[in-house]
């Protein structure tokens, strides 16, 4: 694509950075921001950067939040005996859009694979031990909420093991989820449903 | 028998095809022209359509035509007096796509069997001579056509593998083994393993009496041949595989499991890759082959897709005379075959009682619409 002014070209460049945005799209973004009034733009501008610099990771879920520990963990109406484990934030939306669980959440910020370089130490697993093994701690299931994959299934079993010593019981929610589609795809009901009916892990 | 007939395809961009179609009849379908051509480009695409790969080059996108950004292969089949239309392409950045009668797959693994096929190339003989991978693949290609759940186990067990592979090599790189580590592997290994072991086994049992049959068919020789599925996965493997910790971490690698397994072929006890004659070894080959053919075609109840690469300028005239017999006979479905030398096909084909079509390939060809 030629552009008439290096402006557009790199503000073009820019969004086409985004996940699922070509240069066409980009393009028609950014001459929409062109066509609104000046706020706009700084209002958007200003909103992601305060995002981004002060987004915060829940100290005990890791999950995204704006204090240092996240409304949910907080929260008095959860119930604090059940921990669901997931890769990252979107399966936390993902489930609480189920309307189907009041338990907590751990997010583990990956998967284990070896391929990729990723091992346990590279997830929120010290805290997760932490966290379950604290005398205070009142958690005594863990449900596995991870991509029905050969990652989950290896990630599971090695979290499993760890936490069975604990004598806390783990379960993963039943596989009704879509072949090949990852917890954010799978839809409410289908989700809320294997939470629901989820099995003991062996 | 279940009936299937591929009626056509249609090429775009595949290999050295920029454009082409080919209409093919029942019986034998014969590609002829010089070396270098493009007839055994169309048994591949051919190939394709039944294992959503090639039989040469496992690299999808060099299968592209060079300077394009994608290839189709297009075909129309005839099954059980039905129409099914099945498109296989690939594009640069893409994921490879199957569509099977306007449906695309969502998983390509769940296309494997539906056109059985066997394909018979020059490179055979590596099965004999090359390393164990090479006969492996023949019996896991057999294996798969038979059965998707066995297709399953193994794309289980080599994802796992690869894992796990890269974990011991992280582990060396560390200097540091860990058991807790490795374990999650190990217990999703090991019942996957059993599993393929066992279905190898039992493939063997049937595979084995044909085989011989056809062996005694090809061969003058009264030798007794045979074929041992090599294997450790067996009653101890779970211990074996765990006792085998400090050897993988040495090695950085899985050193036990069914990726280590063999097939021995044996004439008189003796190694037919050490000791065979050429000509033992050829003969052993086709009939792996024609037994392939032949447990395909009584599982599936229906005759497999044959693709003859070659075969008239690869093998003597002995076992020429015995294909083209089996062919005369009736016992194959729908062949393609492929020969540089278009009078000698002929010549070959003139007294087998079937419909024949000859494709003579030149450069307009590959332009042909
Ligand atoms: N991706 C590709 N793009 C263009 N040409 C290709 C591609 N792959 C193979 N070819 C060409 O196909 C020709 C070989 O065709 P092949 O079918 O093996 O010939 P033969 O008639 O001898 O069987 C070679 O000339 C090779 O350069
Ligand atoms: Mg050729
Ligand atoms: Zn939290």
């Amino acid at each position: 694509m030629e552009f008439s002014s290096k402006l557009i070209e790199s503000a073009v460049t820019e969004f086409s950075k985004l996940p699922g945005i070509g240069k066409k799209t980009a393009l028609r973004l950014v001459l929409h921001l062109l066509k609104q009034e000046e706020d706009f733009t700084t209002d958007i501008a200003q909103a992601l950067t305060e995002m981004r610099q002060n987004i915060k990771y829940c100290k005990k879920c890791h999950n995204i939040s704006d204090e240092d520990i996240c409304n949910i963990c907080t929260s008095h109406k959860r119930d604090n005996s059940i921990i669901c484990l997931v890769e990252d934030t979107r399966d936390v939306l993902a489930i609480e859009n189920t309307s189907q669980y009041n338990g907590l959440y751990h997010v583990l910020g990956g998967i284990i694979s070896p391929i990729e370089g990723i091992g346990p130490e590279d997830l929120t697993l010290d805290s997760l031990m932490e966290r379950v093994s604290s005398p205070d701690s009142e958690v005594n299931e863990i449900i596995f909420g991870l991509s029905p994959t050969m990652e989950g299934d290896t990630t599971a079993f090695y979290i499993s093991k760890k936490v069975k010593q604990l004598g806390i019981k783990t379960s993963t929610i039943a596989r009704g989820i879509p072949i090949g589609g990852e917890l954010e795809y799978a839809d409410e009901i289908t989700l809320g449903r294997s939470i629901i009916s989820r099995t003991a892990y062996e | 028998m279940r009936k299937m007939k591929l009626l056509n395809i249609r090429l775009a961009q595949f290999k050295n095809y920029p454009q082409a179609n080919f209409s093919f009849v029942g019986g034998i379908n014969c590609f002829l022209g010089r070396n270098g051509i493009g007839k055994t480009n169309i048994l591949d695409a051919i190939y394709y359509l039944a294992f959503t790969k090639s039989a040469f080059n496992a690299v999808d996108k060099d299968n592209i035509l060079h300077e394009e950004s994608f290839f189709s292969i297009k075909a129309s089949f005839e099954i059980e007096e039905k129409a099914v239309e099945v498109l296989c392409a690939v594009r640069l950045g893409e994921k490879k796509m199957v569509r099977w009668a306007g449906k695309e797959y969502e998983r390509l693994s769940e296309h494997i069997g539906k056109l059985p096929l066997v394909i018979i190339v020059p490179q055979d003989t590596d099965i004999v001579r090359e390393a164990s991978e090479m006969r492996r693949k023949f019996f896991d290609n057999l294996l798969c056509q038979l059965d998707q759940e066995y297709l399953k186990l193994l794309v289980n067990y080599n994802h796992l593998l690869k894992q796990r592979n890269a974990l011991l090599k992280s582990f060396l790189e560390k200097s540091r083994f860990s058991a807790e580590q490795i374990a999650p592997y190990d217990e999703l290994m090991i019942p996957l393993a059993l599993n393929i072991a066992e279905n190898r086994k039992a493939l063997m049992e049937k595979f084995l009496p044909i085989f011989k049959a056809f062996y005694q068919d090809l061969s003058d020789g009264q030798e007794e041949v045979s074929i041992n599925y090599d294997t450790r996965v067996n009653n101890s493997f779970e211990n074996d595989f765990k006792a085998q910790h400090q050897k993988d971490f040495r090695q950085g690698r899985t050193t036990l499991g069914i990726h280590k397994d063999d097939y021995l072929f044996l004439s008189e006890g003796k190694a037919v890759k050490k000791f065979g004659s050429q000509g033992q070894q050829k003969s052993f080959v086709i009939a792996l082959k024609l037994a392939q053919f032949d447990l395909l075609k009584t599982s599936k109840n229906q005759k497999p897709l044959l693709l003859l690469d070659d075969v008239f300028d690869k093998l003597d005239d002995k076992r020429i005379a015995y294909l083209l017999q089996m062919m005369a006979d009736g016992r194959f479905g729908q062949i393609f075959l492929t020969d540089a030398r278009p009078e000698r096909s002929k010549e070959y084909l003139r007294n087998i009682d079937t419909d024949k079509k000859f494709f003579e390939l030149d450069l307009k060809t590959q332009e042909n619409v």
